[in-house]
């Protein structure tokens, strides 16, 4: 198993973990503090997208990056530095956007809106990143087109 | 690779791609607002992450790697591949008209999208039943 994807995997089981703390916490401010809580509406889309992208996706990611047809075999994955850097642009948006989101919905100061634009920034790259490293290697085996 | 598993992950990609753009501008929205019709976006964002992206891409590699058939009787080795190719057919046509489709036709357009995925898991699911299978002894 390549290190990429022993990382991506490891990112995605803290992800998923802080996303059902987050999940729990989420429930837990609704019982106390009523559902109506603007806090809690702000702050659900980052319990989605920890549980959704950082858990599930990271996962996958990290598993294609693995399994998926080798490119050749000197290069068998193809630009693995990039691999990285869509690694760390996906964790550190999501990191960013955990901690603005809730605060630019509540208080949108200067700061918390344009880190709010850097998550977005860095998310988008990331799955753009992803995918193009994904696309060259989804090709089949000569004569075994069944 | 089989070629329904190739064009449903590229298809899958594509889906990736789309709903991570419009994921970052409604994120981006949310600070310094773009344009009104970015909100309706969710719609599209959902459908294409959950049904195009990840949904599609664990149903192209399962048709690429569950047991084959061929040891067990049946003339095609992953059994009923025109399921697999509607459910290709189904899911994109869904997220399609759910996504893009639903800011044109609103929720009847959505609606019929929705049940256009619905259709494709259906499909997917029977193609995939026979295919789960314990190994041969000595295979």
């Amino acid at each position: 198993m390549p290190a990429l994807t022993r990382w991506c995997i490891r990112a995605a089981l803290v992800n998923l973990v802080v996303a059902l703390v987050f999940g729990v916490g989420l429930e837990l401010g609704a019982a106390l503090l009523g559902s109506g809580w603007p806090g809690l509406s702000a702050a659900r889309p980052v319990f989605y997208h920890l549980l959704m992208l950082g858990g599930v996706a990271q996962f996958i990611f990290g598993v294609a990056w693995w399994m998926f047809p080798p490119l050749s075999r000197t290069r068998p994955r193809g630009p693995e530095g990039l691999g990285w850097v869509g690694f760390g642009l996906l964790n550190g948006g999501l990191a960013l956007r955990a901690v603005a989101e809730p605060v630019a919905a509540l208080d949108p100061q200067p700061w918390a809106r344009a880190t709010l634009i850097l998550g977005a920034l860095s998310l988008t790259l990331a799955g753009w990143i992803f995918a193009g490293l994904l696309w060259p290697r989804i090709r089949g085996r000569p004569g075994k087109e069944n | 690779m089989p070629r329904l598993s190739r064009y449903m992950v590229r298809a899958s990609l594509v889906h990736l791609a789309t709903g991570f753009l419009i994921g970052g501008l409604m994120l981006a929205h949310k600070a310094v607002p773009l344009y009104p019709t970015i909100p309706f976006l969710l719609g599209w964002h959902v459908h294409a992450l959950l049904f195009g992206w990840t949904v599609q891409l664990a149903f192209g590699v399962a048709y690429w790697i569950f047991p084959r058939l061929s040891s067990w009787g049946f003339a095609h080795p992953r059994g009923y591949p025109e399921l697999a190719w509607a459910a290709l057919l189904f899911i994109n046509g869904g997220v399609l008209l759910a996504g893009p489709g639903g800011l044109i036709g609103g929720t009847p357009a959505m609606a019929l999208g929705t049940f256009l995925e619905v259709l494709g898991v259906v499909a997917f699911g029977l193609h995939l039943l026979p295919r789960l299978r314990p190994p041969l002894p000595g295979g």
